[in-house]
């Protein structure tokens, strides 16, 4: 009897101990991703997504029983939006850490901060910021051989847009920028690209991130009389520009915005004023208006749903490119494992991969994969997203 | 403080020379000798607004701005017209030297609260600058694939050779500004900050003291600016913004003004809080810095360094109230 | 499509040029206050402006106050900062020298700006105008109602000024002291209660700023420091320490501001406030009405 007792007993305490170390034991071992993400700051309406984007993907990555039977470590710092903080960082991950890959950091200015580290200590890097200068050598002109990005460049962009304005028979713009990286990058694009698609700019203004009035610009614009106004802005600026725009009674000029106006809140926060405004999106913003044929509707439905319940919130534009971000890395680590080399060389190789910004198709030349079809345009009606004809 | 011994120097400079092998060898703070180096860069600037601010007794809440045209001076030659870096950090010397004469001798004509506010709308005018003329910065996408630094073909690449190379300056700066503070200049200094009026009836060239120290300290700014550039291999235009001109008050307040030590010890705690200790805290960094302010001004007029001397007044009064 | 003409242009610039230096004036009057009484120069006079438009916008539209509450009682909560400020950052500092008076408000607006960044976050935060958005045209030019709302208030305040500084005791008091506080102390006036005074005075004027402009301007954490320094550059355009010198050179800066950016260069917007304050400063310090021999007998 005693005995009996002691055999259930012990066989309870073990399979206890077991239950308890079980989730432990399932994985044999891991592998470290690092992340910078500009999760407080002022450009915390990047990185705050993000985090949560790639914190959700490890972690049911991770539930699915990791990778290759190895837990996905992710290791996550806040760069704050500051270069230096972003250096020091991506400097500790690699260096103390001793993480596979790092992904992010979320902004141009940051990024390019952390790009010599990659090369420097051979360690792939896949940016979710937006500037072509992150996987492109100006200098030495040449693809940055160690880093790769997710978003679509602000080239693809104004390529979207200026495609469809040309459908539309547009050719007489005005431009509005802030005077930031974002901001003047796709100034730039604008300015630059106009000529070939048969655009007049015939006002190029600007403001800086934290002006609270863009009127003295608009009405500058107004006396020029374009067809259309196309504002190149993230953060408060794009929504202040629109309700100056209203304000100003000028709502028969159709409005452009970038797509960093790629979420809900800023719509809610025009308080109206962003009726008709039209603007370039990824799929991911648009999941539930894309055709059930496309490539991206699957991907973008799950992550909508995935997102939206657990966080209890709308999903953002940019959590998107860590979702393309980390999902990139985990895919290379599953087939290679953590050998920098190899999935460096890994990642140059992938094709087709469906992202929440687009397919993506990697190569020794294209470190950004995307074109100008990752971008579906769109328009505000009724205070939400609706496919632009 | 007048005189400041040899042997506090000797001791600080075995601590600096043995650091990275410490660090090294201690997995849990690996990646301080790089936070380091940051350290050092900064004491060059605070060791210079030090000396204007406690000895001078003059404010600048925009220094920021030297330390942004030193950087991109450094980068602009360095990039677009491949010069030698060496040579261009020493242009970018000249360059701000002759900027911050042309800005303080106007300035420091005016007496504390203006001279505040001008140096404060001096700073945010060059951040505006950096941010505005792309032609020549880049803008707010900042300035990439600045070169890095190299002592007759042996390259600096690494955390270690820089931060030897940091702190080596910030030596150099140090033995040199005590020398100052202890020469005739550094009374004559003393006693502008006590009294103008007195100092100018002794003789003492009021202005052109002042004008000196607020170059002086414009040209250390502009020097660890371009060492900035030299390590990060990028710099953008809100590295130097207004908040980081206080963040360099902060520094200089917490330490000490009163003492050269000071600017080390404020530099030092500051950066390790700002890129380190604070990463928890995030939310919470900026109501820290206030509170570390208000709380060392209320109570800490000089400062860490003048902590001990503090706590033997009030010793002292203690015993001779029984 | 209407389009604009220069003259309309022109005047467009003007409109909102005088409605964002309304807001500039009424800052420097608030600078002034506290310098008149103390000498000091408020470094977070601007965050009075920022915490006056976010608490109205958590009383008005978080809580639901309807707004001729919501007004004074976002008033009175920004005038309890101010007298905080005093409290706690000014008064207790035992040798106050220009130096470490500077640091301390630095330090109080940054503390002010960090508080007010961790209980509202970085997003703008928005009002309803106080009498809807439909905007009057004049000359080419359109006019929001707002823009008449914040002008009202200055006009409103000079006017509540002019009367409580030149016929009422308190006032004539806090005057007293910014001539001579130690003549003041020595006829019975309590100098210590004048200066929570002004701070008070201070702070509420900044919050009834800084109601009246979210409506038009939206409202974040990180406002204040811009505003204190063109607010400043006001103050000291027109004269530091001079009523009539607040408001005018307030009007002046922010037109200086519209036009510059509307006609020279929108990017360099800021700069041209912060560029008109230090050629005054270096050209002539005491401003358009103060007087040179007066500056010289104040302390800093």
């Amino acid at each position: 009897m005693t005995l009996r007792k002691i055999a259930v007993l012990s066989t309870i305490c073990l399979f206890a101990v077991g239950l308890l170390a079980g989730p432990a034991l399932a994985f044999k071992g891991a592998y470290k991703v690092g992340a910078v993400f500009s999760v407080t700051g002022r450009t915390s309406f990047l990185g705050d997504p993000e985090k949560k984007t790639a914190e959700m993907l490890a972690e049911k990555i991770n539930n699915a029983g990791g990778i290759n039977g190895k837990k996905l470590e992710l290791i996550i710092y806040d760069s704050e939006g500051d270069a230096t903080k972003a250096n020091l960082a991506v400097r500790k991950l690699i260096t103390q850490d001793k993480v596979c890959a790092v992904i992010g950091p979320s902004l141009s200015g940051t990024s390019l901060a952390v790009v010599p580290l990659a090369a420097k200590y051979e360690t792939p890097l896949v940016s979710c910021a937006a500037s072509y200068k992150i996987v492109w050598d100006d200098k030495e002109s040449k693809v940055r051989k160690w880093v790769f990005k997710t978003p679509q460049t602000d080239t693809m962009a104004v390529q979207a847009i200026y495609a469809y304005l040309n459908k539309k028979g547009v050719n007489k713009i005005a431009v509005l920028s802030v005077t930031s990286g974002f901001g003047a990058s796709g100034r730039g694009e604008l300015l630059r690209l106009a000529p070939g698609y048969g655009m007049k700019i015939v006002a190029d203004e600007k403001y800086g991130p934290k002006d609270t009035d863009m009127t003295a610009q608009l009405t500058k614009i107004k006396g020029k009389a374009p067809q259309v106004i196309v504002n190149w802005s993230v953060g408060p600026t794009q929504v202040v520009v629109l309700r100056n725009w209203k304000d100003l009674g000028m709502t028969s000029i159709p409005f452009y915005q970038s797509h960093g106006f790629g979420s809900r809140k800023n719509i809610k926060l025009a308080a109206g004023a962003a009726e008709g405004v039209y603007c370039p999106l990824g799929a991911v913003n648009v999941a539930e208006l894309l055709p059930d044929d496309h490539p991206q509707k699957a991907v973008t439905m799950q992550y909508m749903k995935d997102y939206t319940a657990k966080y209890n919130e709308p999903l953002s534009s940019f959590g998107g490119h860590a979702w393309d971000a980390l999902e990139l890395v985990a895919d290379a680590l599953k087939a290679v494992g953590c050998d920098k080399a190899k999935i460096r060389d890994y990642l140059e190789n992938t094709q087709g991969f469906v992202g929440q910004h687009g397919v993506f198709n990697f190569s020794p030349d294209d470190h950004i994969g995307l074109d100008k079809n990752a971008f579906q345009m769109v328009v505000v009606k009724d205070g939400d997203w609706t496919l632009a004809e | 403080m007048l005189r400041i011994g040899k042997l506090p120097i000797a001791l600080f400079a075995g601590f600096i020379i043995i650091f990275p092998w410490v660090a090294g060898k201690v997995p849990a703070i690996g990646n301080y000798t790089d936070i380091m180096v940051f350290v050092g860069i900064y004491c060059l600037i605070t060791i210079g607004l030090g000396l204007l601010m406690g000895y001078a007794g003059q404010i600048s809440v925009g220094h920021a701005a030297f330390y942004g045209i030193g950087a991109y001076v450094s980068a602009i030659l360095t990039t677009r017209y491949g010069l030698n870096p060496w040579f261009c950090m020493f242009i970018a010397v000249l360059v701000t030297g002759t900027i911050a004469f042309l800005v303080g001798a106007p300035s420091l004509k005016l007496k504390g609260h203006y001279l505040a506010m001008a140096t404060l709308a001096f700073g945010i005018i060059v951040f505006i600058i950096f941010n505005e003329e792309i032609q020549w910065t880049g803008g707010p996408d900042g300035m990439a694939d600045i070169p890095g630094l190299s002592i007759f073909g042996f390259e600096l690449d690494s955390i270690e050779k820089y931060f030897y190379l940091v702190w080596g300056f910030v030596f150099v700066i140090l033995i040199f500004t005590i020398n100052v503070i202890q020469s005739d200049a550094g009374r004559a200094l003393r006693a502008i900050h006590t009294s103008e009026a007195a100092a100018n009836s002794m003789g003492v060239n009021v202005s052109k003291f002042k004008v000196l120290v607020f170059v002086y300290s414009a040209i250390l700014a502009s020097l660890a600016g371009s060492l900035y550039a030299h390590y990060l291999n990028f710099i953008n235009p809100s590295t130097f913004d207004l908040f980081f001109s206080i963040k360099l008050l902060i520094m200089i307040a917490l330490g000490g003004m009163y003492n050269i030590w000071g600017a080390i010890i404020g530099a030092g705690i500051i950066t390790f809080l700002s890129y380190e200790w604070l990463h928890y805290f995030e939310e919470f960094e900026v109501i820290v810095y206030g509170a570390i302010l208000l709380v060392v001004t209320i109570f800490l007029p000089n400062g860490l360094v003048g902590l001990p001397g503090m706590l033997k007044e009030l010793f002292v009064r203690q015993k001779s109230n029984e | 499509m209407e389009t604009i003409t220069l003259t309309g242009q022109i005047f467009q610039y003007l409109v909102t040029g005088i409605t964002v230096g309304s807001v500039y004036a009424m800052v420097a009057v608030g600078f002034n206050i506290i310098y008149n009484v103390t000498e000091i120069i408020n470094f977070a006079q601007g965050e009075f402006v920022m915490l006056g438009g976010l608490i109205m916008v958590f009383l008005h539209v978080a809580v639901g106050l309807p707004l001729i509450l919501a007004f004074p009682a976002t008033v009175a909560l920004v005038t309890l900062v101010g007298v905080l400020l005093d409290r706690l950052a000014i008064n207790p500092i035992r040798r106050p020298t220009v130096l470490s008076l500077i640091i301390a408000t630095i330090a109080a607006s940054i503390l002010i700006k960090g508080t007010a960044m961790f209980i509202w976050g970085k997003d703008p935060f928005d009002l309803p105008a106080f009498s809807g958005r439909d905007p009057i045209t004049v000359l080419g030019a359109v006019i929001q109602p707002q823009y008449f709302w914040v002008i009202g208030f200055l006009v409103l305040i000079v006017i509540v000024l002019t009367f409580f500084f030149e016929r009422t005791i308190i006032g004539k008091a806090m005057s007293a002291c910014a001539d001579n506080p130690d003549a003041a102390s020595l006829v019975g006036i309590d100098v210590k209660r004048m200066v929570l005074l002004s701070f008070a005075l201070s702070a509420a004027i900044g919050a009834v700023a800084g109601i009246t402009m979210t409506p038009i301007a939206l409202m974040e954490y990180d406002r204040g420091a811009m505003l204190a320094i063109k607010g400043f550059g006001a103050a000291v355009l027109g004269g530091l320490g001079s009523f009539p010198g607040a408001v005018i050179g307030g009007l002046i800066l922010g037109v200086i501001e519209s036009l510059g950016a509307g006609l020279i260069s929108s990017g360099y917007k800021d700069a041209f406030a912060l560029i008109v304050l230090l050629f005054v400063l270096f050209f002539k310090p005491s401003g358009i009405f103060g007087n040179i021999e007066i500056s010289k007998i104040k302390r800093f």
